[in-house]
């Protein structure tokens, strides 16, 4: 599929005549590329309307138009709408900018965030052909999936998120103020770095409104009891106690969210430093839906806007240029180069998404035998209702492992490579056979899993009775080891802890390994 | 249920302030890039010299990351020829492979680059940098303003009232209002005047052309002499005046011993002074003299491209110096500051009369003097004499310069700000 054209099925190639067709008349928005306001507004609510028919259901959107320098603006900031000033934003602009200018990369034709109203820019300089692509890939696809997927319902707060950002904004401003740019820069810069391991993977829904209000009173009985903790205690340890104590660690049991380690428990964290490790925490767990359902959530904005949109040209509301101008771009969206091109970087996820939400369409639509034995419960089966639960409920890894066929992955011509150092060579592990369809979707599932892309880091211990020193273990997975950055990133979690940082690497025999040491 | 919002015209540059967190961070890597740019580029780049690279590893963000090693499969799509089990040799460097790769000196992504703009290059470039004794003649950011006329406006106050002008202009006017009047008044005598002559004087026809004869005289007469659309002001608009005004004397050395290399030197270290006080000083006269066995005052462009060849005679350079500084740029009214620039090559019998020259004519009359010796194996004759006058002139500054990286650093060192300013 990547390598040709989406093409328009038969009916939608032949331009029905006006005069002659008994179908409908044909009764285009618009022609021409330029757009007005009037337009966008006709075009959104025409998008609308084939939406709802779909049963697409989305947060209200608020549309905003922006120049291309304000593009730039938006997207070094990762795409919040109001952030706290630090220098790596200021980095990614000029990086933005300068490529922009030279006309290395065009800019991302949209950006939306994940908040009620939903929020999506659209660029003054394109055309309306590209306006109305954006608005049906961001205001209808994206949206409706912040809006619907399992992980947004229960990690993000699409309602809270802007008064959040712009409390950040503030505190962050208020402590440079008091504290300096140099002190907060610090902070920021390791709580940036471990930004990573700064949410939590597993933890339950949100509670409701009783239940937040006892995770408060806890968080008060845990301040009280934080002013006796036992990391201040001066006293020499009694010798048996000591020995009793050297048994158990703390905390009990490892933990993997780092920042919420540090906020809680660092010893020597001021009250507005904590407040400042919590709001990166905070945004971190905000975008971490993001980060584990890119294929997903490109995938889904994309079949949207390629279904919303020919739904509209098969009614004879867009014009044939329109269409051209559309698939063009859709096309360059979808493109997935083969390994052995020279613009391959890895699996392009909008391909790879679309790809697979299309093929869910044609199971549904017409499935083959082979589908039938796969798929048996979607086979055949109503293509909306079952879309909308895969959306629903999947990300990246579960997804694919649930629902990438044997007929994708023939189209794709996927294989997997086994790189083994313990091996002279690269071994070709499956490619797309009878054997080899289980073992590569098992393969690409966990390439999206983002527990297998970033190390396995938790906090092990801390030697409360001793040197207070953190010990954290870095759980290996595949023999494979920690990367040389291993040593600064230790002085960041050094420099938030306040005193001696170790970490251990365990492999898969559970043998134990000093890997890095930071003594402050 | 969709909202459009128009958001064009609010601001546009949100990221000013990351950008400004960004330079600030990496201010000493900026300055290093900077300086680099200076003494590596051609001296025709300077001004537009405001791409900056910095080694990205100096800007990393770090993560905890995987490192090469242990065991992976990664699935990649477009499969043309292997079959299961198939074994292949690991690419070199090649796709997929995460790593270190490339030299530091490499381009690419080793390295990060982005646009300075020409105030922040300037701003890097000339910081901690003012010329010395600057007291005596105090330079103030903002220049004083000096009236000078510049034509003549229709608004004014009354004390600019310019009565020829707006004379000038209500006879136009008079003329052109009254114009169609009068024309219609000429023709209208010459009918009357031509019943009259006729003999009918007295007829009704006459007595209607007395009549519009006499409306057209009143309107000739009601147009205004002087209406208040006449009126022309003098216009003076502010023009700045540097408070205190200074010229700077280059002075080169372009004799046969002065080979390319060193002459590239010398260019480079008029430029950074020109520069310079193009920054510092809204009007400053450069004076450009070049010699060998004689001293020609020469326009920028020759002085910093022609060859000669021959000898060396410092001291008719210092006596044209002099001279013109005597003629044109009274010491008085000037700042005047020196910089030149030889290889120290000399007649053994000039340089006493150099020393001469500096100490009573010249060094009396200069705020400051900065000499440089390029590329001097040992010091020369010339170098000898001049500190002498330096150990017994303050305003007098020599320095010696071995290689391109050098101009800089001694740049700074000469002009370094004054403790006291």
């Amino acid at each position: 599929m990547s390598s040709e054209p989406q093409k328009p099925q038969a009916s939608e190639n032949t331009p029905a005549p006006a005069t002659t067709g008994p179908v409908m008349r044909r009764r285009y928005l618009s022609e021409g590329s330029e757009w007005t306001f009037d337009l966008l507004r006709l075009y959104d609510q025409e998008i609308a309307r084939v939406a709802a028919h779909y049963g697409l259901d989305t947060y209200p959107n608020q549309i905003e138009v922006i120049t291309s320098e304000q593009m730039i603006d938006a997207y070094s900031s990762v795409g919040m709408p109001v952030g706290y000033h630090h220098w790596s934003f200021g980095k990614q602009f000029m990086a933005t900018q300068k490529s922009y200018k030279r006309g290395q990369m065009g800019l991302a034709y949209e950006i939306v965030i994940n908040s009620n109203p939903c929020i999506a820019y659209l660029m003054e300089e394109n055309t309306m052909t590209m306006q109305a692509l954006v608005i049906a890939h961001a205001c209808y696809g994206h949206n409706s999936f912040f809006k619907g997927n399992y992980l947004f319902r229960t990690w993000t707060d699409a309602e809270g998120i802007l008064d959040y950002l712009v409390f950040a904004r503030n505190f962050v401003a208020e402590c440079e103020e008091r504290y300096g740019e140099e002190a907060v820069e610090e902070i920021l810069d390791s709580c940036h770095a471990l930004m990573n391991y700064g949410v939590d993977r597993y933890k339950r829904p949100a509670k409701l409104s009783m239940a937040k209000e006892k995770a408060r009173q806890r968080s008060r009985e845990a301040y009280l009891q934080s002013q006796v903790n036992l990391l201040w205690r001066t006293l020499p340890p009694k010798e048996a106690a000591a020995k009793a104590r050297q048994e158990e660690r703390f905390p009990p049991e490892p933990q993997e969210n780092l920042l919420y380690f540090i906020e809680k428990n660092a010893p020597r964290l001021e009250s507005w430093q904590r407040e400042i490790v919590r709001i990166v925490r905070k945004i971190a767990q905000y975008f971490y839906p993001q980060r584990q359902t890119q294929v997903m959530n490109e995938g889904w904005a994309t079949f949207w806007h390629y279904t919303l949109l020919n739904h509209l040209y098969e009614e004879g509301r867009l014009t044939d240029g329109f269409m051209l101008e559309f698939l063009q771009s859709h096309t360059n969206v979808v493109y997935q180069p083969p390994y052995y091109s020279r613009a391959y970087s890895g699996i392009n996820p909008y391909a790879l998404g679309f790809a697979m939400f299309r093929d869910l369409r044609r199971i549904c639509e017409a499935p083959t035998d082979e589908d039938h034995r796969w798929f048996p419960d979607i086979a055949g089966t109503d293509w909306v209702k079952t879309l909308d639960f895969a959306m629903r409920n999947f990300k990246d890894e579960s997804f694919i492992a649930q629902y990438l066929s044997p007929h994708l992955i023939r189209e794709l011509r996927l294989f997997a490579v086994l790189d083994d150092d313990a091996k002279d060579q690269l071994e070709i592990a499956a490619i797309h056979d009878d054997a080899g369809y289980r073992v590569i979707r098992q393969f690409l599932a966990d390439q999206y899993n983002l527990g297998n892309r970033e190390p396995n880091i938790q906090v092990w211990n801390v030697d409360l009775y001793g040197d207070r020193s953190l010990t954290l273990r870095h759980f290996m997975h595949n023999r494979r080891p920690l990367g040389d950055s291993t040593p600064e990133m230790l002085r960041h979690v050094a420099r938030l802890w306040g005193y001696d940082v170790r970490i251990e690497s365990v492999d898969e025999t559970g043998e134990v390994e000093l890997v890095g040491e930071c003594l402050v | 249920m969709s909202s459009f919002v128009d958001r064009r015209l609010s601001g546009k540059n949100r990221s000013a302030v990351n950008r400004q967190r960004f330079l600030r961070r990496y201010k000493q890597q900026i300055r290093r890039a900077v300086a680099e740019a200076v003494s590596g580029r051609k001296v025709a780049d300077l001004e537009r010299g405001e791409r900056i690279s910095i080694p990205a590893k100096d800007l990393s963000e770090p993560v905890f990351q995987h490192g090469p090693g242990g065991r992976r499969v990664i699935v990649h799509p477009g499969n043309k020829e292997f079959v299961t089990g198939d074994r292949i040799d690991r690419p070199k460097g090649g796709a997929g492979q995460g790593g270190r790769g490339g030299s530091p000196e490499g381009e690419g992504m080793d390295e990060f680059v982005f646009e300075l703009t020409k105030e922040e290059f300037m701003n890097y470039f000339f910081e901690d940098l003012a010329l010395p004794d600057l007291v005596k003649k105090q330079l103030t950011a903002t220049p004083e303003v000096k009236k000078v006329r510049a034509g003549f406006v229709s608004q004014g106050n009354p004390a600019n009232l310019h009565v020829v002008r707006s004379m000038k202009q209500a006879i136009g006017r008079r003329l052109a209002m009254a114009a169609g009047p009068r024309e219609r008044l000429a023709e209208v005598e010459a009918a009357l005047a031509e019943l009259e002559a006729k003999g009918e004087g007295a007829s009704a026809e006459a007595d209607r052309l007395r009549e519009e004869i006499a409306a057209l005289e009143a309107r000739v007469a009601a147009v205004p002499f002087l209406d208040t659309w006449d009126l022309r002001y003098a216009h003076r608009i502010d023009q700045p005046q540097p408070t205190s005004r200074a010229v700077m004397f280059c002075v080169m050395d372009v004799s046969g011993s002065m080979d390319e290399e060193r002459k590239d030197i010398a260019k480079r270290f008029f430029m950074l002074l020109y520069l310079f006080l193009t920054k510092s000083y809204e009007k400053i006269d450069l004076v450009f003299i070049r010699h060998h066995t004689v001293a020609k005052e020469v326009d920028e462009d020759d002085f910093f491209t022609s060859r000669e060849t021959g000898g060396t005679v410092v001291s008719s350079a210092l006596e044209l110096m002099r001279e013109i500084i005597r003629t044109r740029y009274p010491s008085a009214a000037w700042n005047i500051y020196v910089a030149q620039a030889s290889d120290g090559d000399n007649w053994e019998d000039d340089s006493p009369r150099c020393r001469e020259l500096l100490i009573n004519d010249i060094l009396p009359l200069v705020q400051y003097y900065a000499y440089v010796e390029i590329q001097a194996e040992h010091p020369q004759s010339l170098w000898h004499q001049y500190e002498y006058v330096k150990a017994v002139n303050r305003n007098f500054a020599m320095q010696r310069i071995l290689g391109l990286e050098d101009i800089y650093p001694v740049f700074r060192e000469l002009f370094r700000r004054k403790a006291s300013a």
